[in-house]
């Protein structure tokens, strides 16, 4: 009991992280919590009368029913797993190149390459996509010019061209977190490994992927997520038919006014990319905790 | 240079026949010119200080490098084009290289799952295998419940599990801590002895090689200096970088004074004149080298018993005292020179009570003390 008198609450030791971690919990409180918390009783009532509400499954009920809503639910999900897959599958050869192949000043050059696009904003990228791709555009003039097609053809507007957005915009995300994984990664492993016997393929399932796997985990999920709450690029290169989720919760925010359904919506989103992390989690048999220390 | 180890002289090729071998990085000649091979079931060993190439010459032979110049031959089938992964050649990293996403028994079975043999097989493979390297029914654990020792067994069953013409070994004693890589030393020799393996081992640790070889070879800037059993190296050194590599040695430079026979009289420009055996051609006014190994020299409180025998003697104060058990030693000087000596203690224990500023002499037979021409360090 006096080891414990002695070592008390005033001992300024104690104290120091709790104040090093106070901005960071005050912001945390202010700016995420207390939001949600807000949003989440907006989205549990409905209006009955001017300014008279009560508590109501009203909203989630209108989900339900509206195809449009559902479709376009389910449709963003399925978008953001494909656009996830495909900037893994792009990601793991320039990781790789960056984190084993390259020497120390081309690794750097390879690395600021991928950062460089982040250097302006993703507006401003977006748009250099529309000037590459619409109608009017350098590419459709360049198929053109190649007798590849009679007249310009339209390339905006079509899923395939907001998944190639969502992707560029992601590639960094993935990149970042597999360099670290693979860096890690010991060569001589890979040495033993080929002169055991193995092949590139067999090296690669059996030593590279599950080494790398925390790493391509927290990078799936850092790009998931992103994806998923994308608004910028499915709105600017998908036009009026890229139904995106986050598109529905802007429109009952803003254009609709109607809170109470935006914030529902906005909790669903929360719903889904929390569930479609937890299935990712348990089907690569990673640990959340381990994850995030790698991104 | 070109030597034969072992002196069987068996139908069968060696295992190992590396034939004016080079490899170049830059202007740097990592492997130079070399020649030599290994016999069936010997443990070869490659000694040498960092930097003299033998890790670039032990990738050239697992097929991670390929060389510029020359020929490998294992079993006696050239191996120029053969990846690591189709070469009867096995290796033990130097971090040993277990896999840690594994099990001990996945480790051990995944040569032989990537030859595509069938499951039980290579279940029963395994079993015998941990058996014979005494972790029997260690299948089940993970890599890093093992310890170091247990983890060098795991790599070396993995690899001889394959059944190897040769399995070549980078330092993996080189991580250990000193009392582990002792023990590690007995355990190597002897599994060496059981499997019938050929071994080629690279070290830069003299005490393993020469306790582990059947041949040690000594590297030096991309050449073999020397090639023969511990005991030619440490008794009979061909070269003075052998001379001063292998073993500790006190070296005398001087200028050699008079020849008679092989025995040569050098003195160095301090003043002291010294008689050794000649290694290699000298004559007089040669600048030469001399190495006195420390168990060669004997040490007494006074001259009587050398002036008996006839033999050179010095009159010498000693330095400091290096008490080591058996390796216990003195540093001392020679009075009239002042040049540095280290000497052997008895191991009885007889002089052991020598303190620090006492007059001693030191005598030795010369006929153990070798003699060299100086500057020609790479002479062969």
């Amino acid at each position: 009991m006096r080891a414990k008198d002695a070592s008390g609450a005033r001992d300024p030791a104690r104290l120091l992280p709790i104040l090093l971690l106070a901005p960071a919990l005050l912001w945390l409180a202010a700016l995420i919590l207390l939001p949600h918390v807000e949003l989440g009783i907006l989205s549990l009532r409905a209006r009955v009368a001017p300014r008279v509400y009560e508590p109501s499954l009203a909203q989630f009920r209108t989900f339900i029913d509206e195809p449009l809503y559902w479709h376009t639910f389910v449709r963003t999900a399925v978008i953001s797993i494909l656009a996830t897959a495909t900037t893994l599958l792009l990601a793991f050869p320039i990781a790789w190149t960056i984190a084993k192949i390259a020497r120390s000043r081309a690794r750097s050059l390879l690395f600021v390459l991928c950062l460089i696009p982040f250097w302006v904003s993703e507006t401003v990228r977006t748009l250099g996509w529309m000037i590459l791709l619409r109608e009017s555009g350098v590419l459709p003039a360049l198929l053109v010019r190649l007798g590849m097609t009679p007249a310009p053809v339209e390339l905006l507007y079509h899923d395939a061209t907001i998944l190639v957005g969502l992707v560029y915009t992601s590639m960094l995300f993935m990149v970042v977190p597999l360099i670290g994984a693979l860096e890690s990664l010991d060569d001589s492993l890979i040495e033993a490994a080929y002169d055991l016997g193995g092949n590139g393929w067999s090296i690669l399932r059996q030593i590279v992927i599950p080494h790398a796997a925390p790493g391509i985990v927290a990078g799936c999920i850092v790009v998931f997520m992103l994806t998923l709450g994308n608004y910028l690029t499915p709105t600017l290169l998908g036009g009026k038919n890229s139904q995106w989720f986050t598109e529905q919760i802007y429109t009952q925010f803003i254009t609709r006014f109607n809170w109470e359904q935006g914030a529902a919506f906005g909790f669903l989103l929360l719903g889904l990319s929390t569930l479609i992390v937890l299935l990712g989690l348990k089907l690569s048999g990673q640990r959340f905790g381990e994850v995030m220390q790698q991104t | 240079m070109t030597a034969t180890s072992g002196t069987a002289t068996s139908a069968a090729p060696p295992d190992l026949q590396v034939e004016r071998l080079g490899k170049r990085f830059g202007d740097f000649r990592a492997v130079d010119d070399l020649s030599f091979s290994v016999e069936r079931g010997s443990f070869f060993s490659i000694l040498g200080p960092s930097g003299c190439g033998k890790t670039t010459l032990l990738r050239i032979i697992a097929g991670f490098l390929s060389p510029d110049a020359g020929e490998v031959r294992i079993g006696g089938k050239p191996m120029q084009g053969v990846p690591p992964n189709k070469r009867p050649v096995n290796m033990v990293f130097q971090h040993l290289a277990l896999f840690p996403m594994m099990s001990v028994g996945e480790n051990v079975g995944y040569g032989l799952a990537r030859r595509g043999i069938a499951k039980d097989e290579i279940k029963r493979r395994v079993g015998d295998m941990l058996e014979r390297v005494s972790l029997p029914g260690a299948q089940d654990k993970r890599v890093d419940q093992l310890s170091g020792g247990q983890k060098q067994r795991v790599a070396i069953a993995r690899s001889l599990v394959l059944e190897p013409t040769l399995l070549l070994l980078d330092e993996p004693l080189g991580a250990l801590d000193l009392k582990l890589r002792d023990h590690m030393k007995i355990e190597l020799k002897q599994l060496q002895a059981a499997f019938g393996t050929t071994f080629v081992y690279i070290t830069h640790d003299q005490s393993e090689a020469l306790v582990l070889s059947d041949h040690v070879a000594v590297m030096n800037q991309g050449r073999f200096e020397q090639i023969g059993t511990p005991q030619d190296l440490y008794y009979a050194p061909q070269t003075p970088f052998v001379a001063g590599f292998v073993g500790a040695n006190n070296a005398v430079q001087g200028r050699a004074t008079q020849i008679h026979g092989d025995r040569v009289t050098l003195a160095s420009e301090k003043g002291l004149v010294i008689s050794a055996r000649a290694m290699g051609a000298l004559r007089v006014g040669d600048a030469v080298q001399a190495f006195v190994r420390p168990e060669v020299a004997s040490l007494s409180r006074s001259a009587a018993p050398f002036t008996d025998s006839g033999l050179p003697h010095y009159q010498a104060r000693i330095d400091s005292l290096l008490f080591d058990g058996a390796n216990s030693a003195v540093l001392l000087h020679e009075e009239n020179s002042g040049t540095g000596f280290r000497i052997a203690l008895p191991q009885t224990g007889h002089l052991s009570d020598l303190v620090v500023g006492e007059n001693v002499s030191f005598s030795f037979d010369p006929q153990l003390a070798v003699c060299f021409a100086a500057g020609n360090e790479h002479a062969s």
